[in-house]
């Protein structure tokens, strides 16, 4: 009788517990869990295990009830209650462990005290692979808050089982084990270390071509946090041969899997030269490009950054980013993107592309892109780093451009501080070729220098006296301004000799 | 002195004349001497003036030397530095040279990066043919599984309708008289088998107890005595024996003859026995060789001596280790006596007369 009115009444708790969402109103939170408490050390063991699934449903929906259930001191009785039980039971108290850490990391922190950690290791060596993926998921929300919490997990002495955990057949649990070394290494680089000692990569290069998407996604981005910290890491990443399988992952039919894959490039190009060229030998850089021109929004970010990286160590990478026909695809993320940091991002590539020679910045301008950087400069709407980055990638492209053809537009309409730039390229550049000289004037040039005004002895009015040092007086007084009037007042002091 | 003696020749002139000649000799000595020191001041003088002139000539003739050393010296650096600058001019033009060679050839290898950047391209092509390859490949995969899973699909549906198969009198849907010919509907009705009822899942009694057992996954398996014949098959045609029969006499249980029940190693057993019955026998004790002493000491046995140790009848120490009995009980005082008579001289010298080795301690 009293065990049948027991379950009965844990069963009633379960449903309201799983419509706590349309419930939430009506019921008094704290005599909930302080109803479900007893019933967890009742003696039916379907009892407890119901008790216990609606706390962690509880504790999942809510904040303030995860910090109820903490509260009410059921973690050290769950803790301590764990390894006599059966599978069942195991999984329900490793979800509603996993349903308090989630929340803060002050909950994970009191669940840590509450010697949980220990507990969820012997799940972990438990033989159901549902038991496993409980702890793994458990583990997995305590050590995605912070460093200290990760090292707890760490002294716990996780790593090894959740490194055995990825080996295992189930794809669920491999998910969650890959999610977890993630959030752990992605903390520092000691921890990263911890994960590389316990031989993590080569199953993780190994499980890159798995057909299932979001297993993927999880083991590309386990690899990115733990290659991201340091170039002997990232190397070590690399020696896994992940090459050219990484790139089979950028044409996948998922999003994410698409981003992880660019962000793991990302992370190994930005370290040294040498990772980069072994990048472009092994033909990433066109994976990457290929991936940006067909993707749309922050997905495209990863790939926008590793090719500035690439770009950023040396001019004969830059050159081959720009062979590679990396150009085309930024200038079209420039103008189609919505977002400002894509927008920067782009704009810093291409900074980082043009900045080295004359040869790389003719490039850069020859596909139209100077223009649009000064546009997104002045527009009003840009944000300040926008701006800010905006403005760095054209000074870096207009200190090397000698093409003038591409420098023209710009003189129309572009603020001071950059008109200096492209004055100074003019004026280094005219003074030795002639037909650039005639074609200067011609275009309406040499009229645009004379109207700009500059302080006497500053470094514009320099560039604008070297320009008009390079053409005979007359055209330079016939373009100055005023010059109409002049004339007519000669014309009006003129004696006709009659 | 003339004057005087002019003087004084009126007066007494003989007499002067006298004294004069007395002081002649004298005089001559006087004038003699005055005039070497007059002399020998001079020649002091002189060598003085000499020696002055002597050093500040030397002082002239130094300056002009070292003069002459510097003129030399600045002369010198100049014509040195002066042919140095143009071997170094030459130098400088060989390392030019040399330099631009090597930077063109190795460095900045203008020629190697083209071809480098061509070989980029070329792989790049490469690459993105054998990605495009595989998402071809990967569609096609997609495809395929959709295809499949429709063409399933459809044959279970054929199978769940095949009572619309039409017959010899009445023309199904799908066989309209109207048509030229069936619809493929009709001809995929007739290759299917009917659909036939789906077994209903027997729930074992076990299931309510089974979250209980922490690693059973099913419910155990009470094997039967004997397995039972398959119901209603048909029997097969021809001269086979009934096959209850066959399976009861497949499974028959064994039933040993005497002589069989007889171990027929029984000798070689008898003989086992001996000895294991021996071996019991022989040892010591009982608990078996174990390596290490410390295997014995978590029984907490403690240790029994043989019946040579355990007894009274030990080893005495008596005359190896001590040779006196000493009966401290009985002593009066504690410490030893003092002597108030003072000893014999000659016995206070016993080993002390060469030295103190061969002290008592």
């Amino acid at each position: 009788m009293v065990k049948n009115s027991q379950q009965r009444y844990s069963s009633a708790n379960f449903i309201s517990a799983e419509h706590l969402d349309f419930l939430h109103v009506l019921i008094t939170w704290k005599s909930v869990v302080s109803l479900l408490r007893p019933l967890l050390l009742d003696v039916v063991p379907s009892v407890r295990q119901t008790a216990a699934l609606g706390l962690g449903r509880l504790a999942d929906y809510n904040v303030d009830l995860a910090e109820a259930v903490v509260k009410a001191g059921i973690l050290p009785q769950l803790v301590r209650s764990l390894p006599e039980e059966n599978r069942y039971y195991k999984k329900t108290a490793a979800f509603v462990l996993r349903a308090i850490a989630k929340h803060s990391p002050q909950l994970a922190q009191a669940v840590v005290q509450s010697g949980a950690l220990e507990t969820l290791v012997i799940c972990l060596e438990d033989f159901d692979p549902g038991v496993k993926e409980g702890a793994c998921w458990a583990f997995d929300y305590i050590a995605r808050h912070n460093p200290e919490l990760s090292q707890a997990v760490v002294e716990a002495g996780a790593v090894p089982l959740l490194v055995l955990c990825i080996q295992e057949p189930e794809i669920a649990l491999k998910r969650i084990a890959a999610s977890t070394l993630s959030d752990i290494s992605k903390h520092s680089p000691e921890l990263a270390q911890t994960v590389v000692d316990a031989g993590a990569i080569a199953h993780l290069a190994q499980m890159i071509p798995n057909p299932d998407a979001k297993l993927k996604r999880q083991v590309l981005s386990a690899l990115s946090q733990i290659a991201k910290h340091s170039v002997d890491l990232a190397e070590l990443v690399v020696e896994a041969e992940i090459f050219p399988v990484v790139l089979t992952c950028l044409k996948d039919s998922d999003e994410y899997v698409k981003k992880n894959g660019a962000t793991l490039i990302r992370e190994i190009a930005k370290h040294s030269p040498e990772l980069s060229q072994l990048i472009v030998n092994s033909g990433g850089v066109a994976a990457v490009i290929d991936c940006i021109g067909r993707c749309r929004g922050t997905v495209r970010l990863p790939g926008i950054m590793m090719l500035g990286y690439v770009a950023a160590h040396s001019e004969n990478l830059s050159m081959a980013v720009i062979v590679s026909k990396g150009i085309p695809p930024l200038c079209a993320c420039l103008i189609e993107e919505h977002e400002d940091h894509i927008k920067a991002a782009a704009a810093w590539a291409l900074g980082q592309i043009g900045r080295h020679t004359a040869e790389h910045a003719r490039h850069v301008a020859g596909a139209n892109v100077l223009p649009t950087l000064l546009d997104i400069y002045v527009d009003t709407r840009s944000s300040e780093d926008l701006k800010m980055k905006a403005k760095k990638a054209l000074k870096n492209i207009l200190q090397k451009c000698t093409h003038l053809p591409a420098l023209e537009p710009l003189l129309h309409d572009a603020p001071p501080s950059i008109m200096k730039h492209i004055i100074g390229q003019f004026s280094k550049v005219l003074p030795h070729d002639s037909k650039a000289r005639r074609l200067f004037v011609t275009t309406g040039g040499l009229k645009k220098v004379q109207e700009i005004k500059a302080d006497p002895g500053s470094l514009l009015q320099e560039y604008i006296n070297t320009i008009n040092n390079c053409y005979p007086e007359e055209i330079v007084r016939f373009y100055s301004p005023g010059y109409s009037e002049i004339l007519l007042e000669r014309v009006e002091s003129y004696q006709p000799v009659l | 002195m003339a004057a005087a003696s002019g003087g004084r020749e009126e007066g007494g002139s003989m007499a002067a004349l006298a004294r004069l000649q007395e002081r002649l000799s004298e005089l001559r000595e006087e004038y003699f001497l005055a005039n070497r020191s007059i002399d020998e001041d001079r020649k002091i003088k002189y060598r003085a003036a000499v020696k002055i002139q002597s050093w500040f000539r030397g002082c002239r003739v130094r300056a002009y030397l070292r003069h002459l050393n510097a003129m030399v010296i600045l002369i010198q650096k100049w014509w040195r530095g002066y042919r140095c600058r143009k071997h170094f001019r030459k130098m400088l033009e060989i390392q030019k040279r040399w330099r631009g060679y090597y930077v063109r050839k190795y460095i900045h290898n203008y020629y190697a990066l083209k071809k480098y950047l061509q070989a980029v391209s070329v792989n790049n092509a490469f690459v993105r043919s054998e990605l495009q390859e595989y998402v071809e490949m990967k569609e096609n995969e997609e495809k395929m599984k959709d295809l499949e899973k429709k063409e399933k699909e459809k044959k279970y549906q054929a199978r769940k309708m095949h009572y619309l198969l039409s017959t010899e009198q009445i023309a199904g849907i799908y066989n309209s008289p109207f048509r030229k010919s069936p619809d493929p509907m009709e001809l995929l009705l007739r290759n299917s088998k009917p659909l036939s009822h789906r077994r209903k899942q027997v729930k074992s009694p076990f299931a309510y107890e089974l979250c209980d057992w922490p690693t059973c996954k099913k419910p155990p398996a009470f094997v039967t005595a004997l397995p039972l014949p398959p119901i209603g098959r048909q029997k097969p045609q021809g001269p086979f024996r009934d096959t209850a029969e066959v399976l009861w006499q497949r499974y028959k249980p064994l039933e040993p003859t005497l002589r069989v029940a007889e171990s027929i190693n029984s000798p070689l057993e008898k003989a086992r026995e001996g000895i294991k019955r021996e071996e019991w026998r022989n040892p010591i004790h009982d608990n078996e060789f174990l390596p290490f002493s410390s295997y014995h000491k978590n029984e907490n046995e403690k240790y029994e001596p043989s019946l040579c140790k355990s007894g009274k009848y030990v080893r005495e120490a008596y005359g190896t280790k001590h040779f006196r009995e000493v009966y401290p009980d009985k002593w009066i005082a504690d410490k030893d006596f003092r002597t108030v008579v003072p000893s014999i001289f000659l016995f206070e010298k016993f080993g002390k007369t060469y030295s103190r080795a061969g002290q008592i301690v």
